[in-house]
């Protein structure tokens, strides 16, 4: 929590690694995981001699980003970014400077609040250094081993205007802007494979000032975890110099995960003087309008228009509680399609929502592909007392699996609920078998309907709803109160 | 003059199954021994890979398959373009031993052609010279006279080819590194329009001012060459669209009716010497007399081609060499951290110039000076490329000198860059406008060293370039053969 | 643009001074001895003052040119190609240990 009096002002760059099948300026593919160093080619090594070219694909994504973000698409020029560091195999970084792909968009965060975004732009990864040495850090290190696997992978880095005013509201700023990403299909959203990877721009002012305070930028933001961590540290942090009449001091922090602290990191005036200069070995880049309209035309719908359409299942305009969380849930897992499917098709939406949020979600994977009509078939029945709230997770454990229709399932697993009828009849059964505990729960000991339901389960060997048991126990007691 | 014969006749003699690949091989191979101890022309010698290359050749001669317009033909390769598993070291202790794993595209063309590439020619490092003295390995000398300079940086493919030991040779010319050691050492160079040959594989020194292009004996030779190795290339992102026309078409469609400019700052400047500037004034005439309209024409911006070339060249070289820093290839000094390992590589792996064009180069970019130097240095490109326009309106070809001076003695520039710099003082506004030029020999000067006149053309009209050139090798001057010359035992079967 | 560019075009620079090319040199990753910082001041400064000429030249309104053709949109389908074989990539290498490149050890983070 910010400290009281104080306010936090924090803009955040986030660089999203793209979803393309091959990396920004060569044919090596674009994959998480592979063995050392065998993802790379003369160009993503940096061989002398070698030439980027530009992946079609990358462009589009990125564009798709920033029409998501309500960015305009301007023509832009790759410049290289000159420092030396041996995960960068050329020794200068090919990036996008003062002509981005995307200027000047907005994302609208889930409570509301508006957080501008300054640019994003295109720019390739560098590879992955390892420090070996006693202690695993990188001071003291004995020597270091770089894998380039790495090295020119697609990035997108979303640079957010200084708008957001606390940890948490950093976290949702990010939470939303990885639903933008995955939704427009330009991330995989997984930020604990670095596929998301966040610094923020920290300062502090007294609350209701204007001024900007001296800011740092705080690297290694590589969870929502560490970010709130992070941030929350670093604002107190500040606060505390500041209280104490201390100054802060512009620099680079890097977040230290073990011990949950921002550390400064040894700086040197000259690593930032990166000599910026077009990169003569690639041309101008300017999508066509038509390009920009076929990808605009085929923009997936995003969180805001998917959040506000479970909403209105509700006849709401904005979730809350519960169903705010399990409506995030299944946002963020893209199974938002099938309770709306649910819903439509006459399913209460409570149960769409809680049904997808809880057991869908949980097989994820699967769930994305299973048949909503099958889906919706199975809510449908379990809706309509043909199924209990237990079986209906059988049958759907088992639709998500191997798909199928799930009255078939339910049929072939001998789930066969029981109707409203049956069910009375065979409650009647127990009760004339049990005469004296009958007794006793109609005066009043309460904890005999356990008793009771045990027996009907027992008698109709699981397949009646614990539910429906309780509601005809209480019926049949009524009426023999209310009996002349 | 043909010392050796050209590439044009040995591709007849191999098709027409006068004389097999592998016997003209051992006989270049052989003349290039007889010349390479007093010249230095090589870096590497690959007599095994052109001996493969030969016999692939023969065996699509014996099976009658189609063969590549240079079929059989020996070349020699600057050693800046990368060759699949041959050392390719830019005359630089930093790639002393690197192999690279690919072909150059310029290089993997000729051997399409039926190319046979028989060594990789020495360079002034990185191709950062006018002399081919900054490089490692030592100095190429002039074929004409071993104690002057062959001219650089393709130092070792012109004079290779002027001594007739090879036919043809790829050079490099960034700011007139194919045209002026042509000139020097008495052969044919041309530098194509930037993009009209695929970069890919070139190891790069200024990337937006580099270019492949072909050293030969004859005009015909050079056209050939350049047909081979030219069109778009996937792998070059600033390679052209659309190719240049086939060059050896235009070869004998001659000048009528051509307008030639014949440029005042290419013909008077300062510190040109008599003997070149009389020899560019009798191209002249040869010109008009073969029906060109030759007419005099002042372009005055291209006095600053020099110093935004020396500004725009060394930036880019600045970042482009960059990435020799002992992590994944080259040379490696130990050090007790990553940064001082780097530090001291590059400090024993780059010469000198090479270490004086990165640090000017920095310079120019870094904070403070960029709009100063750099950004106006760029302004001033896009002042050259204007005039270039203007005068391209009132002339189909430009004509001026190649270089100011003929060959200069080894040694009498090295230690002063900015002296050395100026002998590319004719050659460099062609390069920053990206336009084609062609280097003729045209004669000698009184004391018998060879002169080249240079012919300008506006982007992609090398055919133009080569149908004067043609003229003007047939009116010029008979060159003498150079002392040092290797002699070729052609079709002898050994 | 990003601070410290503050020489205008048209403005001639200072002359280059031996701390400069120190800085510089620094910035390139070059060791360089006392005589050959002093060398290359001296030279860097010969080269720059010949350099300067482009300030004077009226350059006002000029666009820069970075290209010598203004080509645009050069793209390439995202379609995989065969990567090298990481012995052969290695086997260049001065060091290397467990398939990648090893190198003293990294004191600073990039900048």
């Amino acid at each position: 929590m910010t400290p009281a009096g104080w306010e936090a002002v924090i803009g955040l760059e986030v660089h999203c690694e793209l979803r393309t099948r091959t990396k920004l300026f060569c044919g090596c593919r674009n994959e998480f995981g592979a063995p050392p160093n065998t993802h790379v080619c003369p160009v993503c090594l940096g061989l002398p001699g070698s030439l980027p070219v530009l992946n079609r694909q990358a462009v589009e994504l990125a564009m798709r980003i920033g029409l998501a973000l309500g960015c305009r698409i301007e023509p832009s020029v790759f410049h290289r970014k000159n420092y030396f560091y041996p995960d960068m195999p050329k020794d200068y970084q090919i990036s996008q400077y003062d002509e981005p792909i995307c200027v000047e968009g907005a994302l609208t965060l889930p409570d509301g609040s508006r957080v501008g975004i300054v640019r994003a732009h295109l720019e390739e990864d560098t590879g992955k250094t390892s420090h070996i040495g006693e202690s695993g850090r990188i001071h003291g290190a004995g020597y270091a081993l770089v894998d380039y696997n790495r090295a020119g992978v697609p990035l997108v880095e979303i640079v957010s205007a200084p708008d957001i005013r606390s940890a948490q509201q950093a976290r949702a700023y990010v939470a939303e802007l990885r639903g933008v990403l995955v939704a427009t299909g330009a991330s995989d959203g997984r930020m604990e494979e670095g596929s998301l990877r966040v610094d923020a721009n920290v300062s502090v002012r007294r609350a209701g000032s204007d001024v900007l305070g001296t800011r740092c930028e705080v690297k290694n933001l590589n969870s929502l975890r560490s970010l709130v961590r992070a941030l929350e540290h670093e604002v107190a942090r500040q606060v505390g110099l500041l209280e104490a009449g201390q100054p802060v001091v512009q620099e680079t922090r890097h977040f230290d995960e073990d011990r949950g602290v921002t550390v400064a990191l040894r700086s040197k005036e000259e690593a930032f003087d990166y000599r910026y200069f077009p990169e003569p070995d690639l041309v101008a880049l300017a999508p066509e309008p038509a390009w920009r309209e076929a990808v605009a035309a085929s923009q997936p719908p995003l969180p805001a228009a998917r959040r506000q359409a479970l909403a209105e299942l509700f006849g709401v305009a904005r979730l809350e509680g519960s169903r705010a969380e399990q409506a995030e849930t299944v946002l963020e897992l893209g199974l938002d399609a099938l309770v709306r499917a649910a819903a439509e098709a006459g399913v209460d939406p409570a149960l769409a929502l809680a049904r997808t949020a809880n057991e869908a979600a949980a097989q994820a994977e699967a769930a994305r592909q299973v048949d909503p009509g099958a889906y919706v078939a199975l809510l449908r029945m379990e809706q309509e007392g043909r199924l209990s709230a237990t079986q209906a997770k059988t049958v759907l454990a088992e639709l998500l699996q191997h798909g199928g229709d799930p009255a078939d399932i339910a049929e072939r697993l001998g789930l066969v609920g029981l109707d409203r009828g049956a069910l009375a009849s065979v409650v009647a059964e127990v009760v004339a078998a049990h005469p004296e505990e009958w007794s006793r729960f109609c005066a009043g000991e309460e904890k005999l309907a356990g008793f009771f339901t045990g027996q009907v389960m027992r008698r109709t060997r699981g397949q009646a709803d614990g539910k429906l048991v309780a509601a005809e126990l209480a019926t049949r007691r009524a009426a023999e109160a209310g009996a002349p | 003059m043909s010392l050796a014969p050209t590439a044009s006749a040995i591709a007849a003699a191999v098709r027409s199954g006068e004389v097999r690949a592998s016997e003209v091989l051992e006989a270049c191979l052989e003349a290039v021994e007889q010349v390479e101890g007093q010249l230095g022309c090589f870096v590497t010698l690959t007599p095994e890979l052109a001996r493969a290359q030969a016999e692939a050749v023969d065996a699509q001669v014996a099976a009658g398959a189609p063969l590549g317009p240079l079929a059989g033909v020996p070349v020699a390769v600057k050693d800046n373009l990368c060759t699949a598993g041959v050392p390719t070291t830019c005359s630089s202790r930093i790639l002393a031993s690197w192999r690279p794993p690919y072909d150059a595209t310029a290089v993997a063309r000729l051997v399409a052609a039926g190319a046979v590439v028989v060594g990789k020619t020495n360079l002034d490092e990185f191709a950062m010279g006018s002399s081919t003295e900054t490089s490692a390995f030592g100095p190429t000398r002039n074929p004409y006279d071993p104690s002057r300079v062959p001219g650089g940086s393709s130092g070792g493919s012109a004079a290779v080819v002027a001594a007739g030991a090879v036919p043809l040779a790829l050079g490099t010319d960034t700011g007139g590194s194919i045209r002026q050691p042509a000139a020097l050492c008495g052969v044919v160079g041309l530098k194509p329009t930037y993009g009209a040959v695929s970069r890919y594989g070139l190891i790069a020194f200024a990337s937006s001012l580099d270019q492949v292009g072909p050293l030969a004996q004859t005009v015909g030779d050079a056209a050939a060459l350049l047909d081979a190795i030219a069109g778009h290339d996937p792998m070059d992102s600033t390679s052209l669209p659309e190719g240049v026309l086939p060059c050896h078409r235009a070869l004998d469609r001659g000048v009528a009716g051509l307008r030639i400019g014949l440029v005042r700052e290419l013909v008077e400047a300062e510190g040109i010497e008599p003997g070149v500037r009389r020899r560019v004034e009798d191209a002249a005439e040869a010109l008009a007399a073969a029906g060109a309209a030759v007419e005099p024409i002042s372009v005055p911006e291209l006095a600053l081609g020099l110093p935004a070339y020396y500004l725009i060249a060394p930036a880019e070289a600045s970042s482009n060499l960059a990435r020799y820093d002992g992590v994944r290839y080259g040379l490696r000094v130990d050090g007790a951290d990553v940064e001082e390992m780097q530090a001291r590589t590059r400090a024993a792996g780059f010469g000198p110039e090479v270490k004086r064009r990165i640090l000017l180069g920095t310079y120019a970019l870094s904070a403070g000076y960029y709009d100063a130097y750099y950004a106006q240095a760029q302004r001033v490109r896009t002042l050259i490329v204007r005039a270039f326009e203007r005068a391209y309106e009132q002339a189909d070809l430009l004509l001026g000198a190649t270089t100011p001076t003929t060959a200069f003695p080894l040694g009498a520039k090295v230690e002063d860059p900015l002296a050395m710099y100026l002998s590319d003082v004719f050659t460099i506004p062609t390069n920053l406008a990206g336009h084609p030029a062609l280097s003729v020999p045209f004669g000698t000067d009184e004391a018998g060293l060879p002169v080249g006149v240079q012919l300008l053309a506006p982007a992609l009209a090398e055919p133009s370039l080569v149908a004067a050139g043609a003229v003007l090798e047939r009116a010029a001057p008979a060159l003498p053969p150079p002392p040092v010359a290797a002699s070729w035992r052609l079709g002898v079967p050994r | 643009m990003p601070g410290g560019r503050t020489k205008d075009a048209g403005q001639e620079p200072d002359r280059i001074t031996r701390e400069a090319t120190a800085h510089v040199a620094r910035l390139a990753r070059i060791a360089l001895s006392p005589e050959e910082l002093d060398r290359y001041a001296e030279q860097l400064a010969a080269v720059l003052e010949h350099a300067a000429q482009v300030a004077a030249a009226p350059t006002a309104g000029v666009p820069p040119t970075a290209h010598p053709f203004a080509l645009v949109n050069v793209l390439r389908d995202d379609e995989p190609r065969p990567s090298l074989d990481p012995a052969v990539v290695l086997a260049e290498a001065p060091a290397a240990e467990d398939g990648r490149f090893k190198v003293p050890p990294i004191l600073g983070e990039a900048p």
